[in-house]
C-alpha cells in the first residue's frame, strides 16, 4: 500500500536513492550521484583513504574546484600563487591539485575556464539535475535544490564516506513545506524572501526537515532566484531546500554541457516531469509566505534570523542576553533604524548572489554613479564564466567606472579565507549569508542585503534603500 | 577510535544561543593540516584578545573551567558551516560532551563521527544545568543518560547506529564498505 500512497518530491527522490532501507538500529545507506568538492573540507577526508588504502569509487561523480581559500586577483599558473596567497591557503590548493591527480577526478582548477564557486559551477555545467542527491562539504549546498535536487552539506568523515563508496548514511528527514504567495515588487528580490523566511522561522525553524518552496510565486522566480532561496535554506536550520522542476528548469538546463543530449535529453525531460509532490501528499509542517507585501530585507545582528524591514527599527532585545550581545556586537541600538547608518564596505559576491541577474541588479544601480567616498565595494563574480559573461555585456566597464573592485572568482569575503576581508570594526553591506560575528575577518560586523540594497548603499554611503533609485 | 560508554565530568556553561561554527573554529583556521592541536583555535576570537593574551572574563579561561569534558550551552549549538573543524576542535580541547535544548543537523553528525556526544535535555533540566555550573554530571552512553550529583537527570536520544559504534568504537565507513554489493545492484539499476 505503502508505493501507492502520495509522495512528496523529497520522498520520491529520496526512495529512487535508498541501496539499503533504514531499520532502527541502521541509517539508510543512499546512493549520491553527484559530489562536489572543494579545497577546505577534503584534505583530511583524502588523508584517510590514504591511509586506509581505499580508492575513489566512482571519479567521474565526483566534481572539483577550488573556491574557498583562493585569491580572487588573477594568477597565470600556480606557481605565481606563492606571490597572492599566504602559506596555508597555498598550499591547501596544491594539496587539492595533487589529491585530484592521485585519485583521478578531474578538476576544474586555475586552468580552466569553468572554475568557481562549486555551488555556481555545478548548475552553470548542468551537472546539477533534476532528481539527483549531491552533496558537498559545504553548508550551501542546499542551492542545488532549485532544480529538484536533493542536495545538503556534509562534514570530512562524510565526504570520505562519499568519496570510497558514492553512499552516505542518512536517517529520512522530515518535510517542510512553504508556500510563497503573490509577486515581488520593485526593488525586492529572491534575496528579501529567504531572509523574510529566515526571519519568520527562526535560525532554527528547519532542523531536521527538507523544505520545498511550493506557491504561486514560484513559476515567476527565475531559477538564479531559485538558488538565491535555496541557498540560505541552511540558514533557517534545514538539511535542503528544493523547488520542483518546471519548464524553467529545462530550459535553463538544455545545451548545458553535462546534460543528456539528443533523445537521451527528451527522455530525461519526460522522468524530471514526475519530480513534482502529488497532490494529496502530506507535509510535517507548513509555514505561509506573503511576497506581496515584502519590503528590501536587512539583518541587524549577528545571526541571519536578525532580520527587518529596512524602513523598520532595531527591535527591543527583551532582557534576551543572547540578543543583546548580537546589537552590542553590531553597535546598533533597539527603537533606531539602520537606514542611514554609515558603512565601510559593500561585497556583493557569494553563492548566494553572484550570478550573472545578480550583477545585473547592481549595475543596474552603479551605472553613472560613484561608489561614495570611504566605501570599498568589492564584486566579485561566483564563477569564471559569469565573469567572462559579465565582461561581454560590459557590466565590468560599470562597475570599474564607479569604483568598485572587480575581481576574479571565488568565495572571496564571504568567509575572508582568501585573504579578502572586512577589517576589524568595519561595517560591510554584503549579499553573502552569514552575518556571524567575525565571519568576514575578525571583528567584521555585517549586514546581509540583497545586490539591490548593497549597490544602493555602496552609492549612499550609508544603509540605503534600493527603491529610491527607481523601477528596479 | 577509543570506546565511550559512560564518564563524569563538572559542566562550563556557556548559555549563549546560536553558537555557530564560525565561533567555534573561525575560517581562517580551517586551513590546519591535522586535527592534532586545532583546540588551540577553539572559540579563538573569543578566547584571547587583540595581542592574542586570554580574555580573563570568558569563560573557558577561568579556573573553574580547566579540565571540564562536558559543555552546556545555548539553544541550536553549532549552526551555520559544515566545517567539521568545530567538533575536532572541542574533541581536540578535551570536551566529550555538548549539552543543550537542540543542535544544528550538520554539527550534531559530525559530532557522532568524532566520539562528541551532543546530548538534548529537556528545557526545564537545561535551565537547571545553566543556574548550576560546575556541577558533575555523569553520561551513560549505554543508557542513553544524563545524571548530575544531585539526582536531576534525563534521558537523551542518540541516533542508534552512532551509539553503538560509539560504544565499541567502530568506524563508521566499515559499515558501508560492507554493503559493497548492494551498492553495485543499485548502481547496476541506474
Ligand atoms: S561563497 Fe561563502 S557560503 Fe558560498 S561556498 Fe563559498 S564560503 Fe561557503
Amino acid at each position: 500500500m505503502l508505493n501507492n500512497s502520495p509522495k512528496t518530491l523529497f520522498e520520491k527522490i529520496w526512495d529512487q536513492h535508498v541501496v539499503v532501507p533504514e531499520t532502527e538500529d541502521t541509517p539508510a545507506i543512499l546512493y549520491i550521484d553527484l559530489h562536489l568538492i572543494h579545497e577546505v573540507t577534503t584534505p583530511q577526508a583524502f588523508t584517510q583513504l590514504k591511509e586506509s588504502n581505499l580508492r575513489v569509487r566512482t571519479p567521474e561523480k565526483v566534481l572539483a574546484t577550488m573556491d574557498h581559500s583562493t585569491p580572487t586577483v588573477p594568477i597565470k599558473t600556480i606557481k605565481d600563487l606563492d606571490l597572492v596567497a599566504e602559506s596555508g591557503p597555498a598550499e591547501q590548493i596544491r594539496d587539492m591539485i595533487k589529491n585530484c591527480q592521485d585519485f583521478g577526478i578531474e578538476l576544474y582548477g586555475f586552468d580552466s575556464d569553468r572554475r568557481g564557486i562549486v555551488h555556481v559551477i555545478g548548475p552553470e555545467l548542468g551537472a546539477t539535475q533534476p532528481g539527483r542527491t549531491m552533496v558537498c562539504g559545504d553548508s550551501h549546498t542546499s542551492t542545488h535544490g532549485a532544480f529538484g535536487a536533493l542536495a545538503f552539506g556534509i562534514g570530512t568523515t562524510e565526504v570520505a564516506h562519499v568519496l570510497a563508496t558514492q553512499c552516505l548514511l542518512q536517517r529520512k528527514p522530515k518535510t517542510l513545506a512553504i508556500n510563497l504567495n503573490g509577486n515581488l515588487n520593485n526593488g525586492v528580490s529572491a534575496k528579501d524572501i529567504i531572509l523574510k523566511i529566515i526571519g519568520t522561522i527562526g535560525v532554527d525553524g528547519g532542523t531536521g526537515h527538507v523544505i520545498e518552496y511550493r506557491g504561486d510565486t514560484v513559476s515567476s522566480l527565475s531559477l538564479e532566484e531559485r538558488m538565491t532561496i535555496c541557498n540560505m535554506s541552511i540558514e533557517g536550520g534545514a538539511r535542503a531546500g528544493m523547488f520542483a522542476p518546471d519548464d524553467a528548469t529545462f530550459e535553463y538546463l538544455e545545451g548545458r554541457p553535462m546534460v543528456p543530449k539528443g533523445d537521451d535529453w527528451h527522455e530525461a525531460v519526460e522522468k524530471w516531469k514526475q519530480l513534482v509532490s502529488d497532490k494529496d501528499s502530506v507535509f510535517d509542517k507548513e509555514v505561509d509566505i506573503d511576497v506581496d507585501s515584502l519590503k528590501p530585507m536587512v539583518t541587524f545582528g549577528t545571526n541571519p534570523g536578525m532580520v527587518m524591514p529596512i524602513d523598520s527599527e532595531v527591535p527591543d532585545h527583551e532582557g534576551n542576553q543572547s540578543f543583546k550581545q548580537a546589537l552590542d556586537y553590531m553597535k546598533v541600538e533597539s527603537g533606531k533604524p539602520l537606514l542611514q547608518k554609515p558603512i565601510d564596505v559593500v561585497f556583493i559576491g557569494s553563492c548566494t548572489n553572484s550570478r550573472l541577474s545578480d550583477l545585473k541588479d547592481a549595475a543596474e544601480i552603479l551605472e553613472g554613479r560613484k561608489v561614495a567616498d570611504g566605501v570599498r565595494a568589492m564584486i566579485v563574480p561566483g564563477s569564471q564564466a559569469v565573469k567572462a559573461e559579465a565582461e561581454t555585456i560590459g557590466l565590468d566597464k560599470i562597475f570599474l567606472q564607479s569604483g568598485a573592485e572587480w575581481r576574479e572568482s571565488g568565495c572571496s569575503m564571504c568567509l575572508g579565507m582568501n585573504g579578502d576581508t572586512v577589517g576589524n570594526g568595519q561595517l560591510a553591506v554584503s549579499t553573502s549569508n552569514r552575518n556571524f560575528e567575525g565571519r568576514q575577518g575578525k571583528g567584521s560586523r555585517t549586514i546581509l542585503a540583497s545586490p539591490k540594497t548593497a549597490a544602493a548603499s555602496a552609492i549612499s554611503g550609508f544603509v540605503q534603500d534600493p527603491r529610491i533609485f527607481g523601477n528596479n | 577510535m577509543e570506546k565511550i560508554i559512560k564518564f563524569s565530568s563538572k559542566t562550563v556553561v556557556m548559555a549563549n544561543e546560536d553558537v555557530d561554527t564560525d565561533q567555534i573554529i573561525p575560517a581562517r583556521f580551517l586551513t590546519l593540516p591535522s586535527k592534532e592541536g586545532i583546540g588551540e583555535c577553539l572559540f579563538y576570537d573569543w578566547r584571547f584578545d587583540e595581542s592574542g593574551q586570554p580574555n580573563k572574563d570568558f569563560i573557558l579561561n577561568k579556573e573553574e573551567s580547566q579540565n571540564c569534558s562536558v559543555l552546556v550551552a545555548g539553544n541550536n549549538f553549532g549552526c551555520g558551516s559544515s566545517r567539521e573543524h568545530a567538533p575536532w576542535a572541542l574533541v581536540d580541547y578535551g570536551f566529550k560532551a555538548i549539552v543543550s535544548t537542540s543542535f544544528a543537523d550538520i554539527f550534531k553528525n559530525n559530532s557522532l563521527k568524532n566520539g562528541l556526544i551532543p546530548i538534548t535535555v529537556p528545557k526545564e533540566m537545561h535551565n537547571w544545568l545553566i543556574n548550576n555550573p560546575g556541577v558533575e554530571v555523569m553520561i551513560d552512553l549505554e543508557n542513553t543518560l544524563i545524571q548530575t550529583q544531585h539526582g536531576h537527570q534525563s534521558s537523551f536520544p542518540v541516533e542508534s547506529f552512532s551509539r553503538y559504534c560509539l560504544m565499541n568504537g567502530i568506524d563508521q565507513l566499515g559499515y558501508i564498505l560492507s554493503q559493497e554489493s548492494e551498492i553495485t545492484k543499485h548502481e547496476n539499476k541506474i
